[in-house]
């Protein structure tokens, strides 16, 4: 039982991950909370539904369709980050924070729409990737190699994140600008050009983590409504602009959750939220501090 | 030349400073300093760039809290008392850079300012009556804004701003008034005729007022009196003859050592 | 300026609710219901507007909403009381109640941590009412009927009745708010939201104010969530879920922050809009909203830009040579923590 609510968790805490990833490093870098966040993983999700389905049509061999996800991903990333970054953000550049919460949050209802417009409003099922793994057998219990798998990208993901952020050049570039734009653009970096890759990065993180949960879920509206909840709650408990927060954030809820649904069924969406408020009341800046929080 | 109103002595000094010291890390802001100041004086405080005199000020103001010592105003001591308590108790500061609301009209900041004084703050009685109103315009009219009342806060020029500032404290009738750099930011030619204003207007006030300057143009023809700061400590207090030619405040102050 | 008066305010506000009486009588049912959504909505809407004039956005409005709906329905339900003018009123009244105690702590938050705290508020209050299973679950329950100063209404009725009465709850709420922001504390509000050190320099009490926003916020959520909830006829956790709150902080933003009547005026477009796009556009018209929101942003400076300074405009206070402000150049400002001073 511990062990169903372990591994539960954790895979649950993976897909999670690799979406606040994104979103907190957005955050940290160009310091928007970005409530569209979920509706690139709702994107991520159709894309991966589409181009799964086009790899069967095409009758290329069903192990081409985890390729594919990841192609979904980052042809979301490819259309959308620039086109959102420098199309939409960019105007806004310099105004409060939460005015640019409420340009996101425009921008989440216009995607919302978008979805149906292109991919209608009927549900996709896409769940032949999640066989292609079999199953792994642990004690008396089997589970699904998938699902392990997520665990394994969703690591892959965060170190990866981690490494080039601290280890390469490029990285400490990164750092700078999180650290002072404004230093930074003394010092000769292109802060603009810093921008739009982190929010690149951002928006493809999200995206991947649509495209490899789109197997587990039925692809449908509204997907993105309760991701973009639960991610903030994730970076709001782990810190925002902290990478470490986002990964433990996400142990935490989906830890949380995993317990609620197995144990005590009627507490499983009231506690996250109980942990985000908790963490605002008492440790606004979150578990990993980044940023200094608002308060008076 | 600036009205002198000297308090009898035999009243509480309106602000008594005492061994006041301040560090932030190895920085010393303030080193045991000590001022009394009267009822209706006018002293500048002069000293470089992290002297003591802003921190002295916003120790004054309740801002900072001292390391040490005490401070009392009138005889009370208000040394762990916050801003708002503070000017409760009759003082009020302006800032070098304006502390502003940049959308609202001049008349309505000088009517949020003496709301601000009032204690309550009704949720149904107008804030815009006439009674109201024309206190507001009679104070800016001592300050010469009457003609920018209607104006928007981030459509004046600096020399305004500054003059509006100063205008917001003095709503409360405070008995001390502290002017951080009053005439910093505005142009050379502009300096001396903002003071007699600013001067002008406080001539009927039993205020006694505390002003950093650096211009020591002004500071001797608008005080009776100078306190010199200089790595945390005072370091000359009289007239403006005496604390000028102090050897001293030659030295760190105005640089003109012999 | 045009002096401002109680009197002349209430007066004014008597003759709207007459007026809007009158030509409700003749609109044709489907519009009355419209127009009753609208001022239900647009009560809550106005708590919004009420705390955005002291310079914080709530984003769990819904959770005031929610608690004000499900007390009305509780109320009618199982305590048996189905008088709307006692049901109503408790809605706000308990929704105040219920908000009270977070005052104080929420009067200390700004910006973001101020809307992520509203927010993770209504979510929890979701969890859990989608987890009752005693209060319908996701489901929620349905509400009879109330009656009205003891009268129960007939079928034929119901429509102007219901109208009728949010008409005359939510004009004697305008008229209150329009006296609270024309008021001394009205005026502080918004002298807080751009510069609050200085209030506080001045003497004012900023965190009561904001307290003080905050309880009325919530007392307005409160009667509007009741409203709805007997117009409706049902209550359920939807009423507290985030994008429940988005919708009406949607419409605050285009009512601009100056106005009450704006504020009625911009729910009734959004529930026309609605009504009509979910009937023939279902698939276009939340692009349509969101398109007229990033233009209302950009473009109408003095009922949204001026919601929000660009912080740039603001210089650090009482540092001048000392504690450097180091302007972020980020792309979104954020209030920085009040500076320090360094001799």
């Amino acid at each position: 039982m511990l062990l169903t609510i372990l591994i539960d968790g954790v895979t649950y805490a993976s897909w999670l991950f690799i979406v606040a990833l994104g979103l907190t490093l957005v955050f940290g870098v160009l310091k928007i909370l970005n409530i569209a966040h979920g509706s690139f993983y709702a994107l991520g999700a159709y894309a991966a539904a589409s181009f799964v389905g086009w790899g069967a049509t095409l009758q290329i061999a069903p192990a081409f369709s985890l390729v594919a996800m990841l192609l979904a991903a980052v042809a979301v990333a490819a259309i959308m980050a620039p086109l959102t970054e420098r199309g939409l953000l960019r105007v806004f550049y310099g105004r409060d924070e939460v005015l640019l919460v409420l340009v996101t949050y425009a921008l989440f209802l216009i995607l919302e729409d978008v979805t149906k417009l292109v991919w209608g409003a009927n549900p996709y099922y896409v769940s032949e990737p999640y066989q292609l793994l079999g199953n792994v057998q642990v004690g008396a219990q089997s589970y699904v190699g998938y699902d392990l798998a997520l665990v394994a990208v969703a690591v892959a993901c965060g170190l990866a994140v981690w490494w080039g952020l601290n280890r390469t050049r490029s990285g400490k570039i990164v750092l700078a600008v999180i650290h002072s734009p404004e230093i930074a653009a003394s010092m000769g970096v292109n802060v603009s050009r810093v921008y739009t890759f982190a929010f690149m990065l951002g928006v493809f993180l999200a995206a991947l983590g649509g495209a490899l949960t789109a197997p587990m879920i039925s692809v449908q509206p509204g997907v993105s409504v309760g991701v973009i909840i639960v991610s903030f709650a994730v970076v709001i408990i782990g810190g925002l602009g902290s990478i470490e927060g986002a990964a433990i954030g996400a142990l935490i809820v989906g830890l949380a959750r995993a317990l609620a649904v197995h144990t005590f069924p009627a507490v499983e969406l009231f506690s996250i939220y109980v942990a985000m408020a908790v963490v605002l009341i008492f440790r606004p800046e979150g578990l990993f501090q980044r940023m200094q929080a608002r308060k008076i | 030349m600036s009205a002198v109103m000297k308090s009898s002595t035999a009243a509480a000094p309106v602000l008594s400073a005492s061994g006041l010291s301040k560090r932030f890390g190895a920085v010393v802001a303030a080193q045991d300093v000590s001022i009394d100041v009267a009822a209706g004086e006018r002293v500048s405080l002069i000293g470089g760039n992290g002297a003591g005199k802003t921190t002295f000020v916003n120790m004054v103001t309740g801002y900072l809290k001292p390391d040490a010592g005490r401070i009392t105003l009138g005889g009370q001591d208000v040394t762990a008392l916050g801003p708002r308590e503070i000017t409760r108790r009759g003082v009020a500061r302006s800032f070098q850079i304006p502390q502003l609301c940049a959308e609202m009209t001049v008349l309505d900041s000088v009517l949020v300012a003496a709301s601000c004084g009032e204690g309550a703050l009704s949720p149904w009685r107008p804030a815009r009556t006439s009674a109201r109103k024309d206190a507001a315009l009679a104070l800016l009219d001592r300050f010469a804004l009457g003609g920018h009342a209607r104006r928007r806060v981030s459509e004046l020029p600096g020399g305004v701003r500054k003059l509006l500032d100063i205008a917001m404290a003095l709503t409360g009738h405070p008995r001390l008034l502290l002017l951080d750099e009053p005439t910093s930011g505005v142009s050379a030619d502009e300096k001396l005729p903002m003071m007699d204003t600013i001067m002008a207007a406080l001539a009927g006030e039993p205020v006694a007022v505390l002003f950093v300057e650096h211009d020591m143009d002004v500071v001797d023809r608008y005080s009776d009196r100078v306190i010199a700061f200089w790595s945390g400590k005072v370091i000359a207090d009289g007239s403006p003859a005496e604390a000028l030619a102090d050897e001293q405040v030659r030295r760190y102050v105005t640089g003109t050592a012999r | 300026m045009r002096e401002t008066s109680v009197r002349r305010t209430v007066a004014a506000g008597v003759a709207t609710i007459a007026l809007l009486l009158a030509v409700g009588w003749m609109l044709p049912r489907w519009l009355q219901f419209l127009a009753t959504m609208a001022f239900a909505n647009g009560v809550v809407t106005l708590g919004i507007v009420l705390l955005m004039r002291g310079g914080v956005v709530s984003f769990g409005q819904g959770m005031v909403f929610a608690v004000g709906g499900y007390a009305a329905a509780l109320g009618s339900n199982r305590l048996g009381i189905t008088d709307a003018l006692l049901l109503v009123p408790a809605g706000g009244l308990i929704a105040a109640l219920v908000a009270a105690p977070f005052a104080p702590l929420l009067a200390r938050y700004r910006g973001i941590f101020f809307a992520m705290l509203t927010l993770a508020l209504s979510m929890v209050l979701y969890g859990v009412l989608v987890k009752s299973s005693t209060l319908g679950g996701s489901d929620g329950f349905n509400v009879a009927r109330p009656t009205i100063a003891g009268q129960a209404i007939s079928n034929a009725a119901s429509g102007f009745a219901m109208y009728a009465l949010a008409v005359v709850v939510t004009g004697v709420l305008a008229i209150a708010c329009a006296v609270y922001f024309a008021s001394v504390r009205g005026l502080v509000s918004l002298a807080v939201r751009e510069n609050e050190l200085r209030v506080e320099y001045l003497g004012g009490s900023v965190r009561r104010v904001m307290a003080g926003n905050f309880v009325a916020a919530a007392f307005l959520g409160g009667t509007g969530g009741a409203l709805a909830a007997l117009s409706l006829g049902h209550i359920e956790p939807e009423f507290s879920y985030w994008t429940r709150s988005g919708e009406f902080v949607f419409a605050a933003i285009l009512a601009g922050h100056h106005g009450v009547i704006a504020t009625f005026v911009a729910s009734l477009l959004l529930e026309i809009v609605r009504s009509f796009s979910n009937l023939y556009f279902p698939n276009t018209w939340q692009l349509a909203l969101g398109v007229f929101l990033l233009v209302v942003i950009r473009f109408l400076p003095r009922g949204i830009g001026s919601l929000w300074l660009d912080r740039r405009d603001r210089d650090a206070p009482a540092a001048g040579a000392q504690a450097e402000e180091l302007q972020s150049q980020a792309p979104a400002r954020n209030g920085t923590t009040l500076p320090g001073g360094a001799a």
